[in-house]
């Protein structure tokens, strides 16, 4: 199935338009040009994921990224009226792309360097099954331990930003 | 990562974090699809690491922007340069 024309060209296209819309929010002029280019990026990486047949991981970033987490930045910046709206570099910039580049390297290296093997078995075919048959038996102790910090990051964020 | 060390707003610093996570999360998703396992119960397990790495990144905005706002406040600018409270 990977080897297929139809998902390869899919693979490159979602690829470029992934890579190419977070290399535009680094570039964007506008601090809001710059969140919906993340989220252009965010659906590219769910498509990515569905070309991956993880279906359930490509909805949940649908739903949780290009919905909720780009909602609530378009939140703060519109909460921030009087704050720099420009997307301006620091003092930092030389150095950090300095790192960034090593890193880059790095991991371009890794990555031709490592001798990948096919893959060999077929896809998981209902995703979301065993998701959750895995969340509720191996994995009950992470899951509960995630609502809880749900909870908490939420009331944590309700009080910060409650009026006095 | 660029993005996360050289910017001044807040907000990008927070959108840089998010595209490194969604980064990690491709790479688990990616990772779970090559290795090979025989029990099929378990062939999913990158799949739930990285459900559980998107939990814990919206917990984590959730906190970040609303700290972005409470500092905006109280100082009225959310650029990192300025906010050096705990310089001395």
């Amino acid at each position: 199935m990977i080897e297929d024309t139809g998902i390869v060209v899919a693979f490159w296209v979602l690829a470029v338009v992934t890579v190419g819309a977070a290399g535009m929010v680094i570039l964007a002029r506008n601090l809001i040009h710059a969140v919906l280019f993340l989220v252009l990026s965010f659906v590219g990486i769910a498509g990515l994921y569905i070309t991956l047949s993880a279906d359930f991981v490509a909805v949940v970033q649908v739903l949780i990224y290009a919905g909720a987490i780009s909602v609530l930045m378009l939140f703060a910046i519109m909460l921030t009226p009087l704050a720099d709206r420009g997307n301006t570099g620091g003092v930092f910039q030389a150095p950090a792309i300095v790192l960034a580049a090593l890193m880059a390297g790095t991991i371009a290296f890794v990555a031709l360097d490592t001798d990948w093997n096919n893959v060999t078995r077929a896809a998981p075919s209902d995703t979301p099954a065993i998701i959750g048959e895995a969340l509720l038996d191996p994995f009950v102790l992470p899951f509960e331990i995630a609502s809880v910090l749900l909870v908490a990051a939420m009331i944590g964020a309700i009080l910060l930003v409650r009026e006095e | 990562m660029y993005l996360v060390l050289a910017k001044r707003n807040a907000v990008a610093i927070l959108m840089g974090i998010e595209l490194m996570l969604n980064a990690v999360n491709l790479t688990l998703v990616t990772f779970s699809r090559f290795i090979d396992i025989s029990d099929p119960q378990r062939q999913l397990d990158g799949h739930v690491f990285a459900v559980f790495v998107i939990t814990v990144a919206a917990a984590e905005a959730a906190v970040a922007l609303a700290l972005a706002v409470a500092v905006y406040r109280h100082r009225e600018t959310i650029d990192v340069n300025r906010i050096n409270l705990l310089k001395w």
